[in-house]
């Protein structure tokens, strides 16, 4: 069973919006038709989006850090959207675990949004039906595209690269080695959805600079200085260690 | 969550309709227990019946309008095996039907006795369809509750309290409804369906105050910490990733200032159950029937009331991810 998903290291996210535009761009650009943007260049612009980039600070000034959480949504393994609707609209794929709304048979009864914890769903007040992330289902499997663009558009757009996909079901993939190998987790698991999405936390990094690495041991002006110490021929222990 | 208007009307419409239809075959099967005088079938039964048919379908015309597409709302009959949605869409046509055609026996007087009880009651076809009615009543009741019932993190409506409070309150303002209605049609019942209403207001203010006192006691098992997955203690939202608002913002808070929130908190239970008792317990006692039509009129209203608020108080867990627009 291939379950494809999105993994998001938070440690690499910068908070730039690319994804963001990326997807919608896509997102607006297909067959499915536009996603809804109203009043754009007005004072209360709104819109439909898949993915949004949201912000949070942890800690209190001045020990603060900001992170910056990625959200679309998280194709659960156990989506407590599907099983709500009453039309059969929303469904998941069996083949790749893809949790997609079928825009023609969607009645617009809301439901659905409301049985997702994450809010991971939006209503197009236009098209009048409900929307969300498709994994760019009509991009991932299009060989008409080098095998190198097969991604979410979100994922090619990413600068850091904090952004991978892939089968999490799969023990080889990036994906599944990028969530064993750095602590991936899931957001609000009290709720057992599974969602397959998964996010990298922050990490501290820190760098050990030894003092030898800020000051050149060859530095000319200390060996002035140093000059008749050890006298000016013979070798010194920094000689024998420094490269 | 921000009440919709639509679904509001939906419940509390079909909600007086199937108490009404309850009260009418709580009358019927008195009678045929010999437990009460027949009432003249084309006064009480038949109208009674078209009364809660155009209650049933004024709720279903409301639940259109929440409808992006009502054209397609045909689908919503397909997944009945897992969405209580669905099933909704299908038990309340079939309601429908069966109090129409209910009616509609009576008001012909199809009086072919099917069986005999022991005690000389007859069962003839309004009987069988009372019955069909009444068991599809309680499952349109059980199916309107468990939609909100069934979702586990709108922890304010996950509650066998929510399926006890849409059959109590449905019942009680339908009886309400039943006892004025017979002030017209069968005078010797308005007793009876009085002291009916009486006592299921009782009970379903006594089940309401319950479920607002557990609502009251619920601590949010989602925190902004499960909600992105960082321990710490302290952590305030800066920014939601949209600045003119979205869906989330739109459809989940309710946007009431906390003095309505506590206006309607205080308001409703006084219209819904405090003032409908007293009205009814004068109409009983004075003999006043008008106030049987004033009751239902209150009790109505203050139902409209009790549904804003039970949307209003569900605390979505998308909130914490939109506590903070910039």
């Amino acid at each position: 069973m291939t379950q494809l998903a999105l993994v998001i290291d938070l440690n690499v996210c910068v908070g730039c919006h690319a994804c963001v535009t990326s997807c919608k761009e896509w997102n607006t650009s297909g067959s499915a038709g536009p996603l809804v943007d109203e009043r754009p260049y007005e004072a209360d612009p709104t819109g439909t989006f898949f993915n949004r980039v949201q912000t949070f600070e942890i800690g209190q000034f001045p020990d603060t850090e900001t992170v910056h959480l990625p959200k679309s949504c998280l194709h659960c393994e156990d989506p407590p959207c599907v099983p709500v609707c009453p039309t059969g609209a929303s469904y998941k794929r069996k083949e790749d675990g893809i949790v997609l709304v079928d825009y023609d048979k969607c009645i617009g009864c809301k439901y659905c949004a409301w049985a997702c914890p994450y809010g991971a769903r939006e209503f197009d007040e236009h098209s009048k039906v409900m929307k969300k992330c498709t994994l760019c289902v009509d991009r991932i499997y299009d060989r008409s595209l080098p095998e190198a663009d097969r991604k979410p558009a979100c994922v090619k757009a990413c600068p850091t690269s904090a952004r991978l996909f892939g089968d999490i079901h799969d023990p080889q993939s990036e994906v599944s080695a990028a969530i064993r190998g750095n602590g991936g987790y899931q957001l609000m698991p009290e709720w057992s959805t599974q969602p397959a999405n998964h996010y990298l936390p922050r990490r501290q990094t820190r760098i050990k600079i030894h003092p030898d690495e800020l000051e050149r041991s060859d530095n000319p002006r200390k060996r002035d200085a140093q000059l008749p110490k050890p006298g000016p021929t013979g070798p010194t222990i920094e000689d024998a260690v420094g490269w | 969550m921000r009440p919709p208007v639509s679904v509001i009307f939906l419940t509390t419409l079909i909600g007086a309709g199937q108490g009404l239809f309850l009260a009418l075959f709580t009358v019927q099967l008195y009678t045929l227990f010999q437990l009460l005088p027949a009432p003249e079938p084309r006064n009480l039964y038949a109208p009674g019946s078209l009364l809660v048919v155009l209650l049933l379908l004024a709720g279903l015309i409301a639940s259109f309008f929440h409808l992006g597409h009502p054209e397609r709302a045909w689908r919503a009959a397909a997944k009945w095996r897992t969405s209580w949605l669905s099933r909704e869409v299908i038990v309340l046509p079939a309601l429908l039907g069966a109090v129409a055609l209910f009616g509609l026996a009576h008001w012909v007087e199809w009086k072919s006795t099917l069986a005999t009880l022991p005690s000389g009651g007859q069962i003839d076809l309004t009987v069988l369809l009372g019955t069909l009615a009444a068991a599809l009543t309680f499952g349109l009741f059980v199916c309107t509750a468990m939609v909100y019932a069934c979702l586990p993190f709108l922890r304010e409506w996950h509650s066998p309290l929510t399926v006890v409070n849409f059959i109590l309150l449905g019942g009680a303002s339908g009886f309400t409804l039943a006892s004025a209605v017979a002030v017209r049609a069968a005078p010797s019942l308005v007793g009876f369906l009085g002291v009916w209403a009486l006592i299921i207001t009782a009970l379903a203010s006594a089940a309401r105050i319950g479920s607002l006192v557990r609502n009251a006691r619920l601590r949010p098992r989602s925190t902004a910490q499960s909600a992105i997955g960082v321990k710490h203690p302290k952590i305030v939202q800066k920014s939601q990733g949209a600045m003119g608002g979205s869906f989330n913002t739109r459809e989940f808070f309710h946007g009431a200032r906390p003095t309505t929130m506590r206006m309607v908190l205080l308001g409703f239970p006084l219209l819904a159950f405090a003032a409908p008792a007293l009205l009814l317990a004068v109409g009983l006692i004075q003999d006043a029937p008008f106030a049987f039509v004033v009751a239902f009129a209150l009790q109505y209203l203050g139902l409209l009331g009790e549904r804003w608020f039970f949307f209003a108080q569900a605390r979505h867990p998308q909130n914490l991810y939109y506590q903070s627009i910039a």
